[in-house]
């Protein structure tokens, strides 16, 4: 422990705290808009200067460790006077455009100048002119960056992938891609995490609002909505909820008061992708145990920034994906195929919007192995954010609303379902199903939940030992199935590089895109609560216990939709609308035709 | 300290990735190494086109961004091809005070070529230079690792003469 002394009050500090962290433990403010808990820092805002005794000059408080008999002072005229003048310098060089910009109101920069009392900027003749774009996952406004380089941060240290970085120097300094390419050329996995932490309106979601607003005001489109179980715990956030409050009641309430015609569940889809995945998982492992072929692990293409990376990256090893689609994608397919003969409309005048928390959805839309008779399964994306946007500008005040449930027969689902908006929880889902088709008895751990693979630890891992399976699983008697999940392209890569070298040990692995899950997808809500990732898991295992029915196999409406439709799990039918393949791209796109 | 060009470089320039790959490993494919890579490479190639880039990122397992990053920082490093000469105006004070500028205007009209660019003969490549330490003898002008002392208009003429 370590004794300093703040603003003339004696601290006590751990080793290796630095002076931001410190301040911040003991209740005293230091703004800073390039910080990120945890991350390295670049110290590059410099907001966050804090006067050292003896030290010569002022010292940025988030990469300054404290030592002993340090003494700080974070008020002082000079760091007062120190703070504004760098203000106004990044002020110098934004676009501000705040009054039409998405983030107004949000502008970590707008609320900073506020907090500081700026009533001038003296400096405002230079505006660098960037270059911009707009891709179809995520909109960059460079304009308004301010280059505090912590989309760099997530980017590299935590997602691992690397796209964007600092290009040239002084003025001409840009935050972009390798070469000026577009995302587009580049191995962007378009997860959206540099979204969340970008503090301007620098980096965005590309727009949906405008197209599903011109769908739901054509009286010849027949609009279907669906949303991620990740949403009902986050979107709360945006009206003023604590973090985590599950809010799926007046969730599906908002959405008819949107004026959508049907309004779905991605979480039936979910269930649905328990039975196509279970099913194809154990005939894999049957051909493996049986006779010697096949490709274990199987590892699991909900998560469509997951599935672009190992297109970039494994581009040989594609064979250990799922065929499955992600749920909201199978969903999409069964609207437009299943669901419009039902009620006799025609699938070109449907329009089905997917509500995620994820960015990368946004792409996978536009992928063309997935269109239903050449037309998009789904045909817009919006993020958490972007639906919050949407209630709000309709003049929906979603604390009064009710509760109400989606509809059927694309709407019900178990608790199983829920999970999936969380790391761990798809593979726990599978468990239950499988376990139970292959033992004729219930997952055996304490409401059904499997502790070992939840939480937020990198890679965690599970085994299981068959015994006394039902005679057409005799192949499995005494078979331990070893299973490990991993969320954030950064885990996601060490098991993969396991795959790829043939050390693998697993039967069966889960991925998700982003560090956590869903839940903190790069279309959910920005927060500041070092704590909301947990919330969110709590509120989907709240869900998950509070629901009548917790595996998906005796979801009846799933069970329904193969009579009527889809015949038998992973039928000839089953394939062609719920299962796809994939495309192997390389690391720079050099796989690709064009 | 300026590359050694070894051999005279344009778009054709072939990059034979053995060739790449050796330099890289002359480096232990060590990131901290990854500027005196690039050096080596600029010196083999006399430019760093995108394609090598790849390939050191790919090798050296650093993101692509990040080795265009340093790139594009450093203003020795080219990635487009270079000219068989370069010609570095000096702009430091002292040659900006004693007509650096005029002499920048005169390269531009005798080689019909803008500042960054390289003439249309591949014959030079025009860039200008931030105090080449040499102030005494300003403006100074460097072609090559030659510095050409007190330069006018004039003297322009002939000094570029010299170069094929």
């Amino acid at each position: 422990m370590i004794n300093c002394t703040v603003n003339n009050k004696p601290i006590l500090v751990e080793n290796d705290t630095t002076i931001l962290e410190a301040c911040r433990k003991n209740g005293i403010y230091i703004p800073s808009l390039c910080n990120l808990d945890k991350v390295c820092n670049f110290g590059t805002c410099r907001m966050c200067v804090v006067e050292v005794e003896k030290a010569k000059t002022l010292q940025a408080a988030c990469v300054t460790a404290v030592q002993e008999g340090m003494i700080i002072k974070t008020n002082t005229m000079k760091v007062q006077q120190m703070r504004k003048v760098l203000y106004e310098l990044l002020l110098s060089d934004h676009k501000q455009q705040c009054l039409s910009c998405s983030r107004n109101l949000t502008c970590e920069l707008q609320a900073l100048g506020k907090t500081l009392g700026i009533k001038e900027s003296r400096f405002n003749n230079h505006e660098s002119h960037r270059k911009s774009e707009v891709s179809v996952s995520i909109t960059r406004d460079m304009d308004k960056c301010i280059l505090c380089r912590r989309c760099i941060s997530v980017c590299n240290e935590i997602q691992g992938v690397g796209i964007l970085h600092a290009q040239n120097r002084g003025y001409d300094t840009v935050i972009s891609a390798a070469n000026a390419f577009d995302l587009a050329q580049t191995d962007c996995i378009y997860c959206g995490q540099c979204t969340i932490v970008c503090p301007v309106g620098a980096l965005m979601e590309t727009d949906a609002t405008e197209i599903v607003k011109q769908a739901l005001n054509n009286p010849d489109i027949h609009t279907i909505v669906q949303v991620a179980p990740a949403i009902r715990v986050a979107i709360g956030e945006e009206f003023g909820y604590p973090p985590g409050t599950p809010v799926t009641g007046k969730l599906f309430s908002a959405l008819r008061d949107l004026g959508f015609d049907d309004i779905f569940d991605t979480n039936f889809a979910a269930d649905l992708t328990i039975i196509e995945e279970g099913t194809e998982f154990l005939s894999r492992i049957k051909n493996v145990l049986t006779k010697g072929q096949g490709q274990l692990p199987m590892i699991t293409s909900c998560s469509p920034g997951w599935i672009k990376y190992c297109e970039h990256n494994f581009p040989d090893h594609l064979e250990h994906l799922s065929t499955c689609r992600s749920p909201h994608m199978m969903l999409g397919s069964l609207v437009k195929s299943y669901y419009a003969k039902k009620i006799d409309v025609d699938p070109k005048k449907m329009f089905v919007v997917s509500v995620m928390p994820c960015t990368a959805k946004k792409f996978e839309i536009t992928r063309p192995e997935m269109a239903i008779d050449q037309h998009q399964s789904v045909d817009a994306v919006l993020t958490t954010r972007e639906l919050a946007s949407l209630i709000k500008s309709a003049g929906i005040d979603f604390t009064m609303l009710a509760e109400s449930h989606p509809d059927n027969p694309l709407g019900f689902s178990s608790g199983a379902a829920d999970i999936f908006g969380v790391t761990g929880g798809v593979m726990e889902a599978a468990l239950r199903t499988a376990y139970e088709l292959i033992t004729g008895r219930e997952l055996p751990f304490e409401h059904l939940r499997l502790e070992q693979i939840e939480g937020f630890d990198p890679i965690k891992e599970a085994m299981i030992t068959i015994t006394d399976p039902l005679p057409a699983f005799s192949y499995l008697d005494h078979q331990t199935l070893k299973i490990a999940v991993a969320s954030g392209a950064k885990n996601a890569e060490i098991l993969m590089r396991q795959v790829a070298e043939g050390t693998s040990p697993y039967h069966f692995i889960e991925i998700m895109g982003c560090p956590g899950g869903c839940i903190n997808g790069g279309g959910q809500p920005r927060s500041k609560d070092p704590l909301t990732a947990q919330k969110r898991l709590e509120g989907l295992f709240a869900e998950d216990r509070e629901k009548g029915i917790r595996k998906s196999h005796e979801n009846a409406f799933v069970n329904e939709l193969y009579e009527a439709f889809l015949n038998h799990p992973n039928s000839h039918i089953a394939h062609e609308y719920l299962h796809t393949h994939y495309i192997g791209r390389g690391k720079y796109n050099e796989l690709l035709d064009d | 300290m300026l590359a050694e060009r070894q051999q005279p470089c344009s778009e054709k320039t072939q990059i034979n990735q053995q060739e790449v790959s050796k330099i890289i490993d002359l480096f232990d494919s060590k990131r901290s190494n990854l500027i005196q890579v690039l050096h080596q490479l600029q010196n083999v190639y006399g430019f760093l086109p995108i394609e090598v880039l790849m390939q050191v990122a790919k090798k050296m397992s650093v993101p692509l961004s990040e080795v265009t990053g340093v790139v594009s920082f450093y203003s020795f490093f080219s990635t487009q091809p270079q000219g068989r000469h370069t010609i570095r105006v000096c702009l430091g004070t002292a040659c900006y005070v004693r007509g650096g500028k005029k002499i920048i205007e005169k390269v531009q009209e005798l080689l019909q070529v803008q500042l960054g660019e390289t003439t249309e003969d591949q014959r030079f490549t025009f860039e200008i230079a931030r105090c080449i330490g040499a102030c005494g003898l300003a403006p100074a002008v460097m072609i090559d690792n030659e510095v050409y002392r007190q330069v006018n208009s004039n003297k322009l003429k002939s000094i570029l003469a010299k170069y094929e």
